[in-house]
């Protein structure tokens, strides 16, 4: 009754299908003799119109679809760090495995390994006769080396704990009853959620504390916090995925969620060698320890791609639940979007802009607002706080920001990192333009500094953009009269602006050492430029020719700075500010005699 | 499968529209399926179903509609998918669009019959592209290094020479470690027989035919088949490739007209268009070519691909160079203004990239200095270049001597760097033997993209006082 239909048109990744009358929609299809996965879009009278999440070559009308009765969900439980999935959780190390080097088409593979036994140990807040409620946590199990995976009853629950089991336990393997509502319920390692629905938490709250990613641009001038959102706009060759890969990278965050959705396969192959041989510089193990990656490379199935963004922040909101702080870094959301656009194409829904459908902005509002700090759900004796923060890359046809996956971005996020290309014609890496990006997170973020990191932070950091907005109006003079033509002062301020882009907003990626900045050392770099700003403004105002300060000795070495490690950086930076000393006096003396 | 195959043939075709036509009463046909077309004539032609529902069928005809009508012509569908047979034997011989032999050499004895739609690598089973391919040309092997399994595309212009560019580089391409020379797979999608002829002829003048397998859909050739034409060639490259262990080059030329290709079958479906008329699922669609270059794990052979397409009015943010761009794995930009001026390769270094060259460079593959003389490079022409801009408005005396030393730097980058002869083959020594003599042009102190040691190693002030 009601449970299987019938194929009555393919085109494209979609499906048409008849007697599909009581189906829901977003519910799972399973659609033609291979069972290829599918989920419902569309209901008109007994039609259902599925997206494919597989090739649909070679399908035909009159094949059955059969409905499971249940949304698109994913498996949460241990074994999905340093796991692997494409869009819609199939594991593809997996898939490699059962049929070959290529993807296929109606391969069936469990989220999660159903063989492996965890080692569970109970919580000790957790004893038997006690109320609990969703979120409250079991117990735990070693996930990897630095994450401990904490068992939550999952949200919805209440009841009183009859039985909680210690020992190894496969993820289907009850580890705990409860009774609710005078009904038994086993409790296992794993859980479900369907990707479309938040996980609930007990309270939003403000975002206060940084997401610090080591990155100086981001850290100083744009920074983002835990529980923020941020977008990464730029066209092709500007570097978003090398900007995404450092956020991965060195973001100091608990758990990392990577989705590569429509973007290079090289790329996604790339994360997997690096991430289990680059350090963590928090937790001293591999990034792999705590990350997870979802990849759906562009050439595969278009409607795995839309879902892969929803699949990989329900695993984050599943760890923030733990109380951890989760990053994701989604690349491309515009991938996703035209995902959006080419289903809602094949629906032949009436367009909005650039074809796009009509409700892009809703989705896209939906999806940013999944991110958060919060109290998450839990007894109110446990409580515990978690987040999710969210970084899309968009990629803009033909780098104009105008266009609307761009445009309804931005009036979602917090922080702007506008990537510019014609920095990076001229190899400024990371190519954000620090006259178009913007944070609006440095107001709630200004104590957080002011307390943890140095009292006069935010204020170097004003000074520095300052000098910046002003050499971009001292460029405009300069591109009519020469810098000859300007008076010393100015070409002082020219001079330290130049030193502000090369020698602290330029950041190696690939340099060892330079490709992560400890906040300290990117304090002190500031303060070593803003230094010799003072000095070469008093040196000025002595009448000392600025082409001599231009030539100083000490510039070689703060152009150098960079490359010394975080660690232990304090001596270079007094050693620079002592040399640098001893430079100037030994200008003026000169002058003088 | 037990199919009646007479049953599977009609005459039922309702309506015929651009490149597509519309058959009703069928039954069975499933997505994707070839569809055989015989004419009243008798000319027959080749379809493949895009869109299948309850007793009807859209078919898109690679050979163009004309000639068909709706009481005689005859549509048998094949049961069966897109497929190509290949076989080792296909080097040296030339096809059609559709990979029928058009050299006047026998039908290919296929040791395999294999679906043209490549299936997705699993990211998992990629090996990531890291050995260095020396193409003998400097702005290339010392600015945008190419590597084995990379796609990068050579962004044209009408007029400019691309097709030279891109024979040079099937010609002098080698792995440095191993010498081995690549095979090429050529596909030509709607160039000119005058283009097309060149190609050949460089790959006849150079012995390279051997070592060829080309798919030509010519300008006068039927439009539609270009759309299947790359995957013919991709096919046959992956074949040779994985189960030959050959190191293929596919040069794609142009993608510009297959993708005007894809336009035309998309209007003719009255689809929502994306931007300029182009069909939404183009990204999707250009993707499915592209990502078929790489390596896998464990397997020997390679597929490094060099498309080249030409932009609509030199413009790179039209839809076809943007959607390559986000693909690829970079790209070669062709610069209008530096052909102007007679300089052969113009290749624009500043808009140019290549997104593998960092694994691809340094000790053990190139030389160590690789990456920061690239990147010095880079920097020093960008500054010049601004300069350039800066003396058509103030003129050169208002510029500091520090400034026209970038201004004289920018002009012999382009004289001796950019430039080279058609046959000039500059081992990567060479080239970064050159850069250097560049970079001592400007005062040290602005070399500060390169580590110090380097520096000291291989700047030619020191390598002369090492040398006394």
């Amino acid at each position: 009754m009601g449970e299987e239909g019938i194929i009555a048109k393919i085109t494209g990744p979609l499906v048409v299908a008849d007697k599909m009358r009581g189906c829901e929609m977003y519910e799972v299809i399973r659609v033609g003799e291979e069972g290829l996965m599918g989920e419902t879009i569309r209901l008109d009278g007994d039609f259902a119109y599925i997206q494919v999440y597989e090739d649909t070559t070679g399908l035909k009308p009159g094949e059955p679809v059969i409905r499971t009765k249940a949304p698109l969900s994913v498996e949460l439980g241990p074994g999905i760090l340093k796991n692997f999935y494409d869009g819609v959780q199939r594991p593809l190390e997996s898939i490699r495995n059962k049929v070959g080097d290529y993807v296929k088409r109606g391969v069936y593979v469990d989220a999660l390994d159903r063989s492996k036994k965890w080692e569970f140990t109970s919580s000790a807040n957790a004893e038997e006769g006690k109320e609990i409620v969703g979120g409250d946590i079991l117990g735990e199990v070693q996930e990897t080396k630095v994450i401990k995976h904490k068992i939550l009853v999952p949200p919805g629950l209440r009841g009183t704990l009859l039985e909680l089991k210690e020992g190894q336990f496969t993820v289907d393997e009850s580890i705990a009853r409860i009774q609710t509502d005078g009904e038994d319920m086993e409790l296992k390692l794993m859980q479900k959620w369907p990707v479309r629905k938040g996980r609930p938490y007990k309270e939003k709250l403000d975002p206060e504390v940084p997401l610090l990613t080591g990155q100086r641009i981001n850290d100083t001038f744009f920074p983002i916090a835990k529980g923020g959102t941020g977008a990464i706009p730029g066209g092709f060759g500007t570097g978003k995925t090398v900007m995404q890969h450092q956020l991965a990278r060195w973001a100091d965050a608990q758990v990392i969620v990577y989705i590569g959705c429509g973007e290079r396969g090289n790329e996604m192959t790339e994360v997997l060698e690096d991430f289990p041989k680059l350090i963590d510089p928090y937790s001293g193990e591999t990034l792999m320890e705590r990350s997870t990656l979802i990849a759906n490379t562009s050439n595969m199935p278009v409607a795995a791609r839309e879902a892969s963004i929803y699949t990989g922040i329900t695993l984050a909101e599943y760890y923030r639940d733990m109380g951890y702080d989760v990053a994701i870094q989604a690349d491309s959301t515009s991938r996703w979007a035209e995902a959006l656009r080419e289903i809602s194409g094949r629906l032949e829904e009436m367009p909005g802009e650039e074809g796009y459908p009509a409700y892009l902005a809703t989705r896209l509002a939906d999806f940013y607002e999944r991110a958060g700090r919060v109290k998450t759900l839990c007894s109110d004796s446990e409580e515990r706080m978690g987040s999710v923060t969210v970084v899309g890359a968009v990629s803009p046809p033909g780098g104009d920001f105008s266009e609307p996956v761009t445009q309804n971005t931005l009036r979602v996020v917090g922080d702007f990192w506008a990537l510019d290309s014609s920095l990076a014609d001229r190899r400024h890496f990371p190519a954000i333009s620090w006259l178009r990006s913007y944070s609006l997170y440095l107001g709630s973020l200004r104590e957080w500094f002011a307390k943890s990191a140095a009292p006069d932070y935010m204020e170097q950091r004003e000074e520095m953009m300052g000098l910046l907005q002003k050499e971009a109006e001292l460029q405009e003079i300069v591109q009519l009269v020469g810098a000859d033509a300007l008076p010393a002062r100015e070409r002082g301020t020219l001079e330290v602006a130049r030193m502000i882009r090369e020698d602290f907003l330029q950041q190696n990626a690939y340099h060892e050492i330079d490709s992560f900045c400890s906040l300290e050392k990117q304090y002190l770099m500031a303060k070593i430029i803003l230094q010799w700003y003072d000095g070469a403004m008093e040196a000025i105002e002595s009448g000392i020719g600025v082409e001599k300060l231009e030539r100083m000795r000490i510039k070689d070495a703060i152009a150098r700075m960079k490359y010394v490690p975080s660690e232990g950086f304090k001596a270079k930076y007094d050693e620079i500010m002592k040399d640098m000393k001893d430079e100037f006096e030994e200008i003026k003396r000169k002058e003088e005699s | 499968m037990a199919v009646d195959i007479s049953a599977r043939e009609y005459t039922t075709i309702r309506e015929a529209a651009g490149p597509l036509i519309v058959v009703e009463g069928v039954e069975g046909i499933s997505y994707g399926e070839v569809v055989k077309i015989v004419t009243p004539s008798g000319e027959e032609k080749t379809g493949q179903v895009l869109e299948a529902s309850k007793g009807l069928a859209v078919v898109q005809v690679f050979e163009g509609t004309s000639g068909i009508d709706t009481s005689k012509t005859r549509v048998r569908f094949t049961g069966d998918i897109m497929r190509i047979s290949v076989s080792q034997d296909m080097v040296g011989r030339f096809f059609d669009g559709l990979g029928r032999p058009i050299d006047g050499g026998p039908e290919v004895i296929p040791e395999d019959r294999l679906s043209v739609i490549g299936a997705a690598i699993n990211p998992t089973a990629r090996d990531y592209p890291r050995e260095f391919i020396q193409t003998g040309i400097s702005t290339i092997d010392g600015m945008n290094t190419l590597v084995r399994g990379q796609k990068l595309p050579i962004f044209s212009g009408a007029g400019m020479p691309h097709n030279a560019l891109a024979a040079q580089i099937a010609r002098q391409a080698k792995v440095l470690t191993t010498g081995e020379p690549f095979s090429v797979v050529f596909a030509a999608m709607g160039i000119t027989h005058e283009e097309a002829s060149f190609f050949m002829r460089d790959f006849e003048r150079t012995g390279a035919i051997e070592r060829i397998v080309a798919f030509l859909n010519l300008a006068d050739d039927p439009a539609i088949e270009r759309v299947i034409t790359p995957r013919m060639a991709l096919t046959t490259a992956e074949f040779l490739a994985y189960e030959y262990d050959m190191h293929i080059l596919v040069i794609l030329t142009d993608m510009t007209n297959y993708c005007e290709a894809l336009r035309e079958i998309s209007a003719a479906r009255e689809e929502v268009p994306g931007r300029r008329g182009y069909p939404g699922y183009m990204y999707t669609d250009l993707s499915m070519n592209y990502e078929r270059a790489g390596r896998i794990r464990g397997r020997k052979g390679t597929i490094t691909q060099i498309p080249i397409l030409s932009m609509p009015d030199d413009d790179i943010t039209h839809p076809i160079p943007d959607l390559t761009g986000y693909i690829t794995e970079g790209q070669f930009v062709l610069s209008r203004d530096l052909h102007r001026r007679g300089m052969y390769p113009p290749v624009d270094v500043l808009p140019s990239l290549s997104r593998l060259m960092d694994e691809g460079i340094g000790p053990e593959r190139t030389r160590e200095d690789h990456a920061g003389v690239s990147n010095q490079l880079y920097a020093g022409y960008a500054e010049g270049r601004d300069m350039r801009d800066l003396v058509a408005v103030v003129g050169e005396e208002a510029l500091t001597s520090r400034d026209r030393k970038f201004l004289e730097f920018a002009d012999e980058f382009e004289k001796r760097f950019v430039t080279q002869s058609r046959n000039e083959d500059r081992s990567i020594e060479e080239t970064l033997n050159l850069g250097w003599d560049l970079l001592a042009t400007l005062p040290e102190g602005e070399l500060k993209r390169i580590d110090e040691h380097i520096i000291k190693k291989y700047h030619p002030k020191y390598r002369k006082a090492r040398l006394k």
